[in-house]
């Protein structure tokens, strides 16, 4: 094998080849391009999450807690010393009188000191300085705009009322995104209404500490570790909030290196298939090379040094695009982010992204370059006779087939974020790719099968040329199917819930909840809402409680046992209600559902079957309640599923009647407004004579869930285009590959009496036809995916709407068209003895 | 003379499910070094499959070729391919110049396979000698059919071959143009001492070369040495 023979003759072979060689890379330039982006913006977030770690929690120690802390962890915390700063945070409504609006708010009272590290970013800059001396609130950006709220006006929280002094823009702890689902305010301490924190709210308490004297915080906490958790009290330290973040965003944009492999993936499919036919129309160069004496290895090695050539072009271009789209990366998640991600080019992720690209080029052009080791030479003699083999009946072909195989999942383990999701990942793809493929096929070959005899020629012309030689249907239907199976899934998906949200908003469900109603309140809120016309669709007594044993064993002691691992439901609050029936959303799955408590024994309770599960309960266990400091014993009578989709009052324990009546409780009331104004009014009307009373609607919980979908479709959507892209260049690779055997084909019908009109109508029917192939096989796999989407994890019913993707079918197929016919440009207006000559 | 290329009892069968169908049976005969050979036949009488078994192209199905010395049948296809390198050179009916080289660089290949180097002066020589020295940078798409066989011709002698294989190598050119390759041909194999090796249809062709084999049905029906160049 002489290596200057095929070092130049790979050079010289390309000529005429480079332009359509680069086309062919291109849809690798997409895919190198995002892992480069991606991959340097985790090493960047990485960088900045190390830099900026103290200002991620603001101190370097605090204790959080559900409860006010009691008297011996404030001597604790009194013991410890440094400096100190206190926080408050609970749900309540946000009360605007300039728009006489209100709505549910996480309200942050402060002391001063808070954040040690850092800063609250505020607009105007000086509000963050000056709210709590000044006894105003600084008010998150989302609920101003929604609201509609300047600098200047008044939020009212509880009976207290507050100037607004500033919008938040940044703060430590969190990211922009918690303000789109729970916007925050911040108020000052001093002056909180405390009955906003009466019994029955969910109030969270903290303590931040700063160490001036350097002090190891992580010794520290790990010296008060069992004190604290005896208390029930959660701590934080600047590591363990650093390694939380960074585990979060490593996840994240790991996630997202997965959809740049994936486009890779698509760009390696479309190189493999115009390497394939580029290799087919190297036959007769092979087979002379091989008469003159080249060896299978030297001529493999030539178009193998070739593909090498492109897979580094295009890995160039790529980690150029890659480093250029990084700048956009952060501005896109800046939402999702609490620290701020400089630009930086970060090499070793150019490197990887650079050789993942790199090796995706060369595995995938392994199959198609077998092709040149059965080229005999006397295909040199015998033009036009087709020698082709069976390519898996090559012990080679095997062996290619596996290391692209191997080689693809180890780039995916590479890029996961852990071994299980990379082989989850690996195997789902392979399955998405097969099942499309088979689909795929079996449209093109009913398509081709059900084509009536009737049918003008033009249509039977068209639909018969998806089957010529060197066609890319199948690549075609798996990019572009693809890119339609995500868009579509997405849609489909979006509209099942939404259509759940229908449903949960229409007839006669409720769409407002009240709750954290006092029991001497209850009445009066009843009464406006009657005043208003509205029913009162249901009353609630809420009890909290915490689990403080099961069956004579305190969940105390469970702790302490090292080789048991005690689950949320074994340390979480509840909250239970009493009453003597099962709701409509409750369906009673064994044992006997009681209702009524005689006040002798133990007290019945029923248990929703899932919490049970995870307690490791059955019927007849017993537990033991903590009820706000009184124990209880009760006994598992029944076991109940519940519907959670529902917008109503549902529960993990029912305690029966005249069992809970003594304890502290608050109420929760529902409703049905009429429309979003009666809700607002009917809001404002309890907020203001019940300054605790918080509300949700249904129009709130849409907000919010189109607030999280808009994010998650932003992302599908990005894969999805970055697979639409490709599957047009590869459909660009595919015609500008075929072009010569286009215009014998056009000259051959126009030989035959054929009009440039007709030539050109035969290749509008044939892509046509293949972007309805392919889009229609994305949008069927897409039904089965949301079909089993809406049945196994929204639990809703199957709902399609034909418009959005019909509109999406014609998308494709119009793309599909255009970028067809603008690529088949100059085939059908050569001359006819211009194209005959041509192949002397 | 030493003898260049042996062929004893050459036969080649083709399957096709349970058919079988044999295109050569036992086809056998002896070329000296400078011999002009040349064989003719109908179409489908088994003249390009002959040929392409002498030239190391394929493998019999029975009988042996001895190229130079070499027992084709006892090598591998890159050994084989490393023969004729050596020792062939190659002409054919529609050409094969590679169209991404130009007219010196398609002659060089051979040279350049072999590891040789330095061989662009010797490739001009070759192409001034079959007149295209005002060609050299031009592709094979800017060149006419007599020109593209004549860069081919100047190809196949580049390794200074011993023996010359041409498949109907004026078939796809006009009398003129032909009749002047023909003599070309000629020349460089009687330089060159090359033993000329043409399947042809061409009786006049054949009629300039030293020996005939006529061929019918893949058997060797004639077999004719009295026909001097």
């Amino acid at each position: 094998m002489s290596i200057p023979f095929i070092a130049s003759f790979a050079w010289r072979d390309s000529r005429g080849s480079r332009g359509r060689m680069l086309l062919f890379i291109s849809s690798m330039v997409l895919g190198v391009a995002a892992l480069v982006s991606i991959n340097s913006f985790g090493d960047n977030l990485e960088a900045a999450i190390d830099n900026e770690a103290r200002t991620l929690l603001g101190a370097d120690l605090s204790f959080e807690s559900d409860d006010p802390f009691p008297a011996h962890i404030e001597a604790l915390i009194d013991s410890i010393g440094g400096n100190q700063s206190r926080r408050t945070s609970f749900s309540s409504m946000a009360f605007f009188p300039a728009r006489d609006k209100a709505r549910l708010a996480t309200v942050r009272a402060h002391e001063p000191g808070y954040p040690f590290y850092g800063s609250v970013v505020t607009e105007p800059a000086a509000a963050a300085e000056t709210y709590l001396d000044r006894g105003g609130a600084l008010v998150d950006g989302t609920l101003m705009n929604q609201f509609q709220v300047e600098t200047g006006d008044s939020v009212r929280i509880g009976r207290q009322t507050y100037p607004i002094l500033g919008r938040i823009v940044e703060t430590p702890r969190e990211s922009a995104a918690v303000g789109l689902f729970s916007p925050r305010i911040y108020i000052p301490m001093a002056g909180l209404d405390t009955t906003l924190t009466a019994l029955g709210s969910r109030v969270e308490y903290e303590v931040y500490f700063q160490f001036p004297d350097g002090r190891d915080a992580d010794v520290l906490r790990d010296s008060l570790r069992s004190t604290l958790r005896e208390a029930d009290i959660g701590s934080d330290t600047v590591r363990e909030e650093q390694e939380g973040w960074s585990r979060a965003l490593t996840n994240l944009y790991r996630f997202l290196g997965l959809v740049g492999f994936m486009s890779l993936l698509l760009g390696g499919l479309g190189v493999a298939s115009s390497i394939h036919v580029y290799v087919k129309q190297r036959i007769p160069t092979v087979a002379v090379l091989r008469v003159y004496g080249a060896s299978i290895a030297t001529t493999v090695a030539v178009y193998l040094l070739q593909a090498i050539g492109m897979g580094i072009v295009g890995v160039v271009l790529g980690s150029i695009v890659g480093i250029a789209l990084q700048t956009i990366v952060p501005v896109v998640l800046s939402d999702f982010l609490p620290v701020n991600v400089d630009f930086a080019v970060s090499w070793p992720a150019v490197l990887l992204g650079s050789g993942i690209g790199l090796g995706v080029t060369v595995l995938f052009t392994l199959l198609p370059l077998l092709r040149v080791r059965s080229v005999s030479p006397l295909d040199a003699l015998r033009t036009g006779i087709d020698h082709e083999r069976p390519l898996w009946r090559d012990p080679w072909w095997w062996t290619a087939t596996g290391t692209a195989a191997a080689g693809l999942v180890l780039f995916a383990l590479i890029q996961a974020p852990d071994w299980k999701v990379g082989l989850g990942y690996s195997g789902g793809l392979a399955a998405v790719f097969l099942i499309l493929a088979a689909l795929g096929k079996l449209l093109v070959m009913v398509l081709a099968r059900l084509t009536p005899a009737s049918l003008p020629y033009v249509v039977r012309q068209g639909i018969a040329n998806l089957y010529r030689p060197n066609n890319q249907t199948l690549m075609m239907i798996f990019s572009l199917g693809l890119g339609t199976f995500l868009i579509s899934t997405l849609l489909v998906s979006q509209h099942v819930l939404l259509d759940q949200m229908d449903v949960l908003g229409g007839g006669d469900q409720p769409n407002l909840i009240m709750y954290d109603i006092q029991p001497d309140q209850v009445e009066s809120v009843q009464g406006i809402l009657s005043g208003e016309g509205v029913p009162i669709m249901s009353s609630v007594p809420i009890v909290t409680m915490r689990l403080h044993g099961i069956n004579n064993e305190t969940i105390d002691a469970m702790r302490e046992d090292t080789t048991r691992r005690l689950s949320w439901a074994h340390r979480r609050e509840y909250r239970s209600t009493f009453r003597s029936t099962l709701t409509g959303s409750e369906t009673l799955v064994e044992g006997t559902f009681r209702g009524t408590w005689d006040g002798e024994g133990t007290i019945p309770v029923s248990a929703e079957a899932d919490v049970a599960s995870e307690l490791g309960v059955d019927i007849g266990d017993r537990l033991t309640w903590n009820v706000q400091g009184v124990m209880l014993d009760t006994e598992i009578t029944s076991l109940r599923e519940v519907d959670w989709q529902r917008l109503q009052t549902n529960f993990f324990f029912v305690f029966p009647e005249a069992s809970l009546e003594g304890a502290p409780a608050f109420h929760v009331v529902m409703t049905r407004a009429e429309d979003d104004v009666q809700s607002a009014r009917l809001q404002t009307a309890v907020v203001q004579a019940f300054p605790n009373v918080s509300s949700i609607d249904l129009a709130l919980v849409i907000g919010v869930f189109d607030a999280i979908f808009s994010r998650i479709s932003f992302v599908v959507r990005f894969m999805a285009l970055f697979s639409i892209l490709t599957g047009l260049i590869v459909l660009a690779s595919a015609v500008v590959v075929s072009r010569f055997q286009r215009m014998q084909e056009s000259v051959l019908l126009k030989t035959l009496g054929a009009s440039r009109r007709v030539v050109l109508r035969i290749m509008a029917v044939e892509y046509i036809v293949l972007g309805f192939v392919s889009a229609l096989t994305g949008i069927l796999l897409a039904l089965v995916a949301g079909w089993s989407l809406s049945h196994f994890v929204f639990e809703a019913g199957f709902v399609v709407r034909w418009i959005p993707l019909s509109i999406l079918l014609g998308t494709v197929m119009l793309l599909t068209l255009v970028i067809g016919m603008v690529n088949s440009r100059g085939v059908y207006e050569r001359g006819t003895m211009e194209v005959l000559r041509s192949e002397l | 003379m030493p003898v260049v290329l042996a062929v004893r009892d050459l036969t080649k069968t083709f399957k096709s499910g349970d058919r079988s169908l044999t295109v050569l049976d036992s086809v056998s005969f002896d070329l000296s070094e400078g011999d002009t050979f040349s064989i003719v036949g109908p179409s489908g009488s088994g003249k390009t499959t002959l040929l392409g078994l002498c030239a190391g192209l394929d493998g019999p199905t029975r009988g042996s070729v001895s190229l130079c010395g070499h027992n084709l049948g006892n090598m591998g296809e890159d050994e084989r391919a490393r023969v004729r390198n050596e020792h062939v050179g190659f002409v054919f009916q529609s050409f094969r110049l590679l169209p991404t080289l130009t007219a010196l660089e398609n002659v060089m290949v051979p040279a350049e396979l072999r590891g040789r180097r330095g061989v662009s002066a010797q490739a001009r020589n070759l192409l001034a000698e079959v007149g295209l020295e005002d060609r050299l940078g031009h592709y094979p798409s800017q060149l006419s059919g007599g020109e593209q066989q004549r860069v081919a011709l100047a190809r196949a002698f580049i390794n200074e071959p011993d023996v010359l294989f041409a498949d109907e190598p004026t078939g796809n050119l006009d009398t003129e143009t032909g009749a002047h390759l023909e003599e070309i041909m000629f020349r460089l194999n009687r330089t060159a001492g090359t033993t000329l090796v043409l399947v042809t249809h061409d009786t006049e062709l054949a009629g300039r070369t030293g020996r005939v084999l006529r061929l019918k049905g893949g058997r060797a029906v004639e077999d004719r040495a009295d026909t001097l160049p």
